[in-house]
């Protein structure tokens, strides 16, 4: 047991015991013409950190306001705890912790008060509240600023604060939407390790996100979402598998990119040639000879400056299997969004 | 219980985040008593019309003072994502709709008893029947907040509640009877003021204070606590079925 009374697995970060906390089955929502979701189904271990990634519109926000009770599903069931909620939402709210894309906490209370408040309204009594309250603020480094209004906290501090107030009645739980958004890098860092620390302490986690990076270092398993469908689902380990098979090199050089593939692609024809903002990459499911290639591009006039082996990322597969470039993506969101990283 | 601690705390905050701040307070206290001031300078005939002109006061003051917050307590909040958290808590809708309206429906009242209390100082009112004018004070003040609830769901933005607002109140000034009988309206417009709860809640108030009501008690209340009921109805529906799509 740890300070909060809360279990501490003796298990890795993000993997989950086996046992479904929660279970969603061909879940659909349509709005007028548009599928937003189309016929969903997977599950969420207990103890787990789940992933859902997609591009903006896939469909992760309406899925979470409907695993959450804020939105009615066309077909489909959702199941907290083995408990069947997809008519009545209310009976496993109490299980469940939400902190939504936007912080969404009252600007004239003060941070205290604010954590004070979104406990009451679990039925937790005064004195309990004020002592996890006050116990959150400090594992949130936020003490100094509990008195301050919610209003005048920076983005940062402002989405420490929602996650404090969607653990606050200790969610079996909890549902985080683009917890990192256009907050800066020193706050995306601590709320990344925050994400695991909760995880560590027992509380299960649905995370949806753009920065795959994130979902990569966070999650137990992921789950692709592209215009509504879940396109994969599978563990961290088998999905980074499949790209270790693999082969990429990347070359900087001067001079024209187009120019440098059509060479290679003229010379080996076998290999997959490719531009990115840095210069090529090269791609093959065999080891790629570097030597060669840098004779070829010299020899073709091309001063070859840098060449050096890509580790496949997750975010690789994630483009092979949805095929949609993360980098649009992040951009796209981080424009929606607001603020940088 | 845990459900009545939720409760209390909602009411708490919005008597401290809405209510409680000086422009309510000053709204609360200035409103009637400047309409009180201003119906005696108007009608010239001193403070023996008191009696007359208060059964309307207290209407006009409770009107006013719940439909005018619920727009800032409900829209404002739903527009902000706040509202959400109250959705996402486990107690009931209609649990949670009556804890955001408790705090306007306590809110009329007090604003109520400021005519009522400046009536009380400048004359002795000695046909007043308290037993009926506090649970009509209350029904009054419950069937203009739910109708401000009805109006501040149905719109999307502040603004826009608050001119759905006034396109009630204004004309059940009017309507409702509050200083001139519905007998003197026009035949066509009579239907409508007898669709509205005001009329039955300011007949009691004039039946309590003067002793002049139209309609018979046992029609005033029931159709006042079903106008409530029917209005509240309607709110939650509408919650169900535009907030939780």
């Amino acid at each position: 047991m740890d300070s909060s009374g809360m279990e501490v697995p003796a298990q890795p970060t993000g993997i989950g015991h086996g046992e479904p906390l929660l279970e969603v089955a061909d879940l659909t929502k349509r709005f007028d013409d548009v599928t937003a979701v189309d016929g969903i189904s997977f599950t969420v271990d207990r103890g787990e950190i789940f992933g859902f990634l997609g591009p903006n519109g896939a469909g992760k926000t309406t899925t979470i306001t409907i695993l959450t009770g804020l939105s009615r599903p066309d077909s489909g069931t959702v199941k907290v705890a083995g408990l069947d909620c997809t008519d009545d939402p209310k009976a496993a709210q109490h299980m469940i912790g939400i902190v939504p894309d936007e912080s969404n906490l009252y600007p004239e209370l003060s941070g205290y008060d604010n954590l004070c408040f979104c406990a009451a309204l679990y039925g937790i009594r005064k004195r309990e509240r004020s002592e996890r309250a006050r116990r959150l603020l400090a594992d949130f480094d936020l003490q100094d600023a509990a008195g301050r209004k919610f209003g005048g906290y920076s983005k940062g501090m402002k989405r420490k604060l929602t996650i404090a107030a969607g653990i606050i009645h200790h969610p079996q739980i909890l549902f985080l939407d683009e917890p990192t958004t256009g907050i800066d890098v020193a706050s995306a860092r601590r709320i990344r390790q925050l994400i695991s620390d909760l995880n560590s302490r027992g509380t299960t986690i649905f995370l949806t996100t753009h920065y795959i990076e994130e979902a990569e270092r966070l999650c137990g398993r992921i789950a692709f979402i592209v215009k509504g469908s879940i396109v994969r689902t599978d563990t961290v380990g088998n999905l980074m598998r499949h790209a270790h098979g693999r082969n990429v090199v990347q070359f900087e050089f001067s001079g024209e990119a187009g120019r440098a593939c059509a060479l290679i692609g003229r010379e080996f024809p076998d290999l997959i040639c490719g531009t990115v903002p840095e210069g090529i990459r090269v791609e093959s499911p065999r080891p790629v000879r570097v030597g060669p290639l840098v004779r070829l591009l010299e020899d073709g006039g091309i001063e070859v400056t840098e060449a050096r082996k890509i580790l496949p990322s997750l975010e690789d597969v994630f483009v092979e299997i949805t095929g949609i470039e993360a980098g649009a993506m992040k951009q796209e969101k981080e424009r929606s969004g607001g603020g940088a990283r | 219980m845990r459900k009545w601690i939720a409760f209390w705390n909602i009411l708490l905050k919005d008597m401290r985040s809405y209510y409680l701040k000086p422009p309510n307070i000053s709204w609360g206290l200035l409103f009637p008593l400047v309409w009180v001031a201003m119906f005696l300078i108007r009608s010239g005939l001193g403070l023996e019309m008191l009696p007359e002109l208060l059964p309307g006061l207290v209407s006009l003051s409770i009107l006013f003072g719940t439909t005018s917050v619920l727009a800032v307590t409900v829209t404002f909040e739903k527009k902000g994502r706040s509202f959400e958290r109250l959705l996402l808590a486990p107690f009931s809708l209609e649990l949670l709709m009556l804890a955001k309206t408790s705090g306007a429906i306590l809110f009329g009242t007090a604003n109520a008893f400021v005519p009522i209390l400046a009536a009380v100082i400048l004359t002795d009112l000695p046909g007043m029947n308290w037993a009926m004018l506090i649970p009509a004070t209350l029904l009054i003040a419950v069937s203009s907040t739910f109708l401000g609830l009805l109006i501040a769901v149905s719109a999307r933005e502040v603004f826009e509640a608050q001119t759905f607002s006034n396109f009630f109140r204004f004309p059940m000034i009017f309507l409702c009877g509050l200083f001139f009988p519905v007998a003197s309206l026009p035949v066509f417009l009579r239907p409508l003021s007898y669709a509205l709860p005001l009329t039955y809640g300011n007949d009691i108030l004039r039946g309590s204070i003067a002793g002049t009501s139209l309609m018979p008690l046992w029609l005033d209340f029931p159709v006042l606590l079903g106008s409530c009921a029917l209005l509240f109805y309607f709110s939650i529906n509408i919650i169900n079925r535009k907030w939780i799509t």
